[in-house]
């Protein structure tokens, strides 16, 4: 089990790779899909991105609720195994 | 009325080089763009060649969101025409208020496809692979990503005709704008130049072997001793329009395309025959009726198997009867670029026509008993020529050729 901390680190290094944005872009209230620059279909990126580093599927059902930094890093947290 | 066709633009990306002036010195240094590869050896490869393609990096032009849909061979292909564009001075704003059109060569993208599969059966997920997969994997994925880069309103379609691809992309293109139908098409032809993408080739026992490992002498087409192709990769791209649009556009007016000729085998899958090639250049000069010496060379297919060869050096001679043309394959040097190759060895052509040279057909030391009946310059030769020949054959018996000629 990961930590809060250890899970904000690990995400924002991953996403800054991942989508080429500065870490410094990232606060725990700002919209994820506005700072990855993420449009319906590389949302899918994303959700790739947390099933093989985490091993969580997210149903599409749960995307809704996703909205910030904060709550993907609380989606995270929840469903880590 | 019918349109002259005229080459105003091209770029490249290719083992022999990364711009004109790289390939052109390569071409006539008779350098090989062809390297031992040890990851193939440890892969289970039977043959360890394979061209040196560079890898491109697109990063400073195209975003992340949209390089994710672009696999290897079209990441090639946006470099080399981005160069080709430029050359023909066919600027953004002008593409913007235009109907310019896209038709490439490709037929296959085999690492993409696999990469992409693998993540699906790995996590047992479709989202696994990733939102660029779909676009990757398709045969059109280079026609698709160019003509949304480049905002490209005209005709947008990709030809897959096997090792015949680049050719009949050009061939295509010359149609339509001959026939008024389009003004201006961007064309070429594009391969991956990974492992996966040629793995079942090198399971059919159709690459190159040698005892002694120099990759320098496993491509030699038309030599008694050839015994299989080396595959290479990259892309090439040409701007072809109509002589008006060039004149009007201000554009430089490189050479003319003065006919296109074509036919298939209706035969055997991998084997060629005689008949199919020797149709398609006789189809060819017929439809320009050029004297067949003005042509002052022909860049082959040859690719070094003992069969092909041998089959392309008799439609030659058939249709070049006592004319000894000079005859040369620069897969010699690149190895076998496949789904590029016709509209790379336009380029090659195109750089020794307008440099005055010839590019020798590099480890061409004897021919066989049925390749002795064409004239293979073995070394560069300086010449002038003012119109070329170029042969492109494929995998089902798919045969185009074109001229060019020097404006």
């Amino acid at each position: 089990m990961k930590t809060r901390e250890e899970i904000i680190e690990q995400v924002n290094t991953m996403l800054a790779d991942e989508f080429e944005v500065e870490q410094s872009e990232f606060t725990p209230d700002a919209n994820l899909k506005d700072t990855l620059q993420l449009d319906s279909i590389n949302l899918v990126d994303l959700i790739a991105l947390v099933q093989m580093t985490y091993k969580i599927t997210i149903p599409v059902s749960d995307l809704k609720q996703i909205q910030t930094f904060s709550d993907l890093y609380d989606y995270i947290e929840q469903h880590q195994a | 009325m019918e349109n002259r066709v005229v080459i105003t633009g091209m770029g490249i990306w290719s083992c022999l080089g990364t711009t004109l002036d790289e390939v052109r010195q390569s071409l006539y240094e008779g350098k090989s763009g062809i390297i031992f590869s040890q990851e193939r050896m440890d892969a289970g490869f039977r043959s360890p060649f394979c061209a040196n393609v560079p890898k491109a990096d697109l990063k400073p032009f195209v975003n992340r969101n949209f390089r994710q849909f672009m696999p290897e061979e079209a990441q090639y292909a946006y470099m080399a025409t981005k160069d080709a564009l430029e050359a023909a001075k066919l600027e953004q704003d002008y593409i913007d208020s235009h109907e310019v059109g896209i038709i490439y060569g490709n037929d296959s993208v085999a690492e993409a496809t696999m990469k992409a599969l693998d993540k699906f059966r790995q996590f047992g997920s479709t989202a696994a692979c990733g939102s660029g997969a779909i676009f990757q994997s398709m045969n059109s994925t280079v026609t698709m990503n160019l003509a949304c880069l480049f905002h490209l309103k005209g005709i947008n379609l990709t030809a897959s005709a096997a090792c015949a691809s680049g050719s009949q992309s050009i061939g295509l293109a010359y149609l339509l704008i001959k026939n008024g139908l389009q003004e201006c098409v961007i064309c070429g032809g594009a391969q991956e130049a990974n492992m996966y993408g040629v793995a079942s080739f090198d399971g059919i026992q159709s690459f190159a072997l040698r005892d002694d490992n120099d990759p320098t002498k496993a491509s030699r087409p038309f030599d008694s001793q050839r015994n299989g192709l080396v595959p290479g990769g990259g892309a090439a791209t040409l701007v072809v329009e109509s002589y008006e649009s060039a004149v009007r556009r201000g554009a430089p007016i490189l050479a003319e395309i003065v006919s296109w000729g074509f036919s298939g085998n209706g035969d055997h899958i991998s084997t060629p025959n005689v008949e199919g090639p020797a149709r398609s250049l006789e189809l060819c000069l017929q439809n320009c009726g050029i004297n067949i010496k003005e042509i002052g060379y022909v860049n082959a297919h040859a690719t070094s198997t003992k069969i092909g060869d041998s089959r392309e050096a008799q439609a030659i001679a058939r249709i070049f009867g006592d004319y000894r043309v000079p005859v040369t394959s620069t897969k010699s040097q690149t190895g076998h670029e496949m789904w590029m190759a016709g509209a790379s060895e336009i380029i090659y052509s195109m750089l020794m026509m307008k440099n005055d040279f010839i590019a020798g057909n590099v480890n061409f030391e004897n021919p066989d008993e049925e390749t002795a009946c064409v004239n293979v310059l073995p070394e560069t030769t300086e010449a002038h020529f003012d119109t070329f020949l170029s042969n492109s054959f494929g995998f089902g018996g798919t045969n185009s050729t074109l001229i060019v000629k020097n404006l």
